[in-house]
């Protein structure tokens, strides 16, 4: 008996070892063959002999306005959608039970058939070609379910008695919403929003076919420009030679993903200590 | 939620009003994605043309050859495998994180889990491509394979299991453990008899959501997996799954072709949405067991 039970738990020792190995491989690999890359001249230079040598400033500035543009739609479109869902609704209505099946289903889309579609509408039948603006938009359709998931969950963990004190004084639900719950909520809001950047700044099979793969530098949201994930794709595999400065660019873009996520975890854990402080 | 609050007033209607009309827009948008993907696909799909794609022997987009068996069975076998090593190594992990680590180990291991679940899926596919298909070509060429991709995807989709097992075994109630201490039953027998039978509804919900994530799943797959077509035979065979053939083939395809990738997009939803129907089955009776 004694025996099994010593075997399982050097098993678990085991698995676990495996997960921390084959991080550490990874993040070794990227980290080792991607450092020698690294200067403030890679990221400012233009990129020459399709990207083997020069920088990503392009791409960088192309992956920031794709963010930015699918930011400015998926904000208001999320955080309303969230806000119905939590606080407007009944929780056991047949229209939110569809509504919760919908949303399960575009969280698992896969990004792949986001950029079909985004190719489809965007680029094709509204017309907007291979730019910015319709990556952006395909990125946006692909962070809802995230965002609005997150804010759902952050706006359900207000406590119930603050929304009877605030009717007992009379305050609209609006108010309420305004003064009360939105503050509460605003830290998992907020870490639920880096994270879906996190997943949009990530993000290679969407883009390929809507934002485009020009790496000159954009001059609107209407030009195509190149995603900083879809570069080191094309560098590793269309590129022959490319390896190394794919990797500086996977260092870059592995940085801007560890901060966005870090960034999100830290805000919510002071945030909640703040609170914590206060409501004692 | 609203029961407890004042009725409405005037200005509570109309915002009610606003953010359900923003939801319509968001649940509209997958009444959309469908609709475009099958009015792109029709070309193929009308009448019984769809039969083609399971019954022609073969991808080949030039001889008007649409057959997606032999990648639907690549796209099933690499996501199955993948779930089948990932499995053990995710809930292992998360068992090892709740019970076993102590605690200075058992916070940087959770903290590299959740980093390794932002890893974006080009990294991922850069690394497997430089690292593992050189190692496994020396085992056995070419190198780019089913279990390149098996091992890639397993790495993915590994923090996603653990998370969400995670999740279900530290919300167990406390009284299971103190009941099984008073049982004087072992660690092992404690979580391999009791706490991991009542977490599974939660552990199976995660390993399906990993597997719609497999799935789905197109760069890190396309550059390790080699993309001939073909059913595979065996790990070591190069394979293409329906992502990475849409990634390949979208830029130059026209016509039926076109429409032809359409269609596996199509069937790509359809996968998805049979899984999520699944976990939300599943789910839907965790709720009932509680009332």
């Amino acid at each position: 008996m004694a025996m099994i039970d010593r075997s399982f738990t050097i098993i678990i020792w085991i698995m676990a070892g495996l997960v921390l190995l084959a991080f550490g491989w990874l993040v070794s690999d990227v980290v080792v063959q991607g450092a020698p890359k690294l200067s403030w001249q890679f990221l400012m230079d233009e990129p020459t002999r399709s990207g083997r040598e020069g920088g990503i400033y392009p791409i960088i500035v192309s992956t920031l306005l794709i963010l930015m543009t699918a930011l400015v739609v998926v904000l208001p479109l999320g955080l309303g959608s969230a806000i119905w869902l939590a606080e407007f609704s009944s929780k056991s209505s047949k229209r939110v039970r569809t509504t919760r099946l919908i949303l399960d289903v575009l969280a698992g889309v896969p990004s792949i058939v986001f950029g079909l579609f985004g190719y489809a509408f965007f680029c094709g039948f509204l017309d907007l070609g291979f730019s910015i603006l319709s990556g952006g938009l395909t990125l946006a359709c692909m962070m809802l379910p995230i965002l609005i998931r997150t804010t759902e969950a952050g706006l359900a963990a207000v406590p119930q008695d603050w929304r009877k004190a605030g009717a007992a004084l009379g305050m609209s639900r609006t108010t309420l919403l305004w003064q009360v719950l939105l503050p509460y909520a605003s830290p998992a809001i907020t870490a639920g929003l880096l994270l879906s950047i996190g997943r949009a700044t990530a993000e290679t099979a969407a883009l390929i076919f809507t934002s485009g793969y020009v790496d000159r530098m954009p001059e609107s949201i209407n030009d195509s420009g190149r995603a900083l994930a879809v570069h080191i794709y094309d560098l590793s595999m269309n590129v022959v030679g490319g390896d190394k400065a794919s990797y500086g660019s996977a260092l870059v873009l592995i940085l801007m993903v560890v901060i966005i996520n870090l960034s999100a975890s830290t805000l919510s854990e002071f945030w909640l200590e703040k609170k914590i402080s206060r409501l004692k | 939620m609203s029961e407890f609050l004042s009725p409405p007033k005037n200005i509570d209607r109309w915002l009610g009003i606003g953010l359900s009309m923003l939801m319509g827009l968001v649940a509209l948008l997958l009444i959309l994605i469908v609709a475009f993907l099958a009015s792109e696909a029709w070309p193929v799909i009308q009448g019984d043309s769809w039969a083609r794609f399971f019954n022609s022997d073969g991808w080949y987009p030039l001889e008007n050859k649409f057959g997606l068996l032999p990648m639907l069975w690549a796209t099933l076998a690499v996501s199955v495998g993948a779930v089948v090593l990932a499995f053990p190594l995710g809930l292992g992990s998360a068992i090892f994180i709740e019970y076993y680590a102590p605690r200075v180990i058992g916070k940087p291991f959770s903290s590299v889990v959740t980093l390794l679940a932002g890893v974006p899926s080009v990294v991922f596919g850069l690394w497997g491509l430089t690292e593992l298909v050189p190692l496994i070509n020396n085992v056995h060429p070419p190198g780019a394979s089913l279990l390149t991709a098996i091992l890639v995807l397993t790495l993915m989709i590994l923090p996603t299991i653990s998370l969400t097992s995670r999740s279900a075994l530290s919300s167990l109630p406390a009284h299971l453990l103190q009941n099984s201490a008073a049982l004087a039953l072992s660690k092992k027998s404690m979580i391999v008899g009791v706490l991991v039978p009542t977490a599974s509804k939660g552990i199976v919900g995660g390993v399906l959501l990993a597997l719609v994530r497999a799935l789905g799943e197109t760069m890190a797959v396309l550059m390790v997996a080699g993309n001939v077509v073909q059913t595979p035979s065996g790990l070591f065979d190069p394979v293409r799954v329906l992502t990475a053939n849409i990634a390949l083939e979208m830029a130059y395809a026209t016509g039926e072709h076109r429409a032809a990738l359409f269609a596996s997009g199509l069937l790509l939803m359809v996968l998805v949405i049979c899984v999520v129907w699944m976990t939300s089955r599943l789910s839907s009776g965790e709720v009932n067991g509680y009332d």
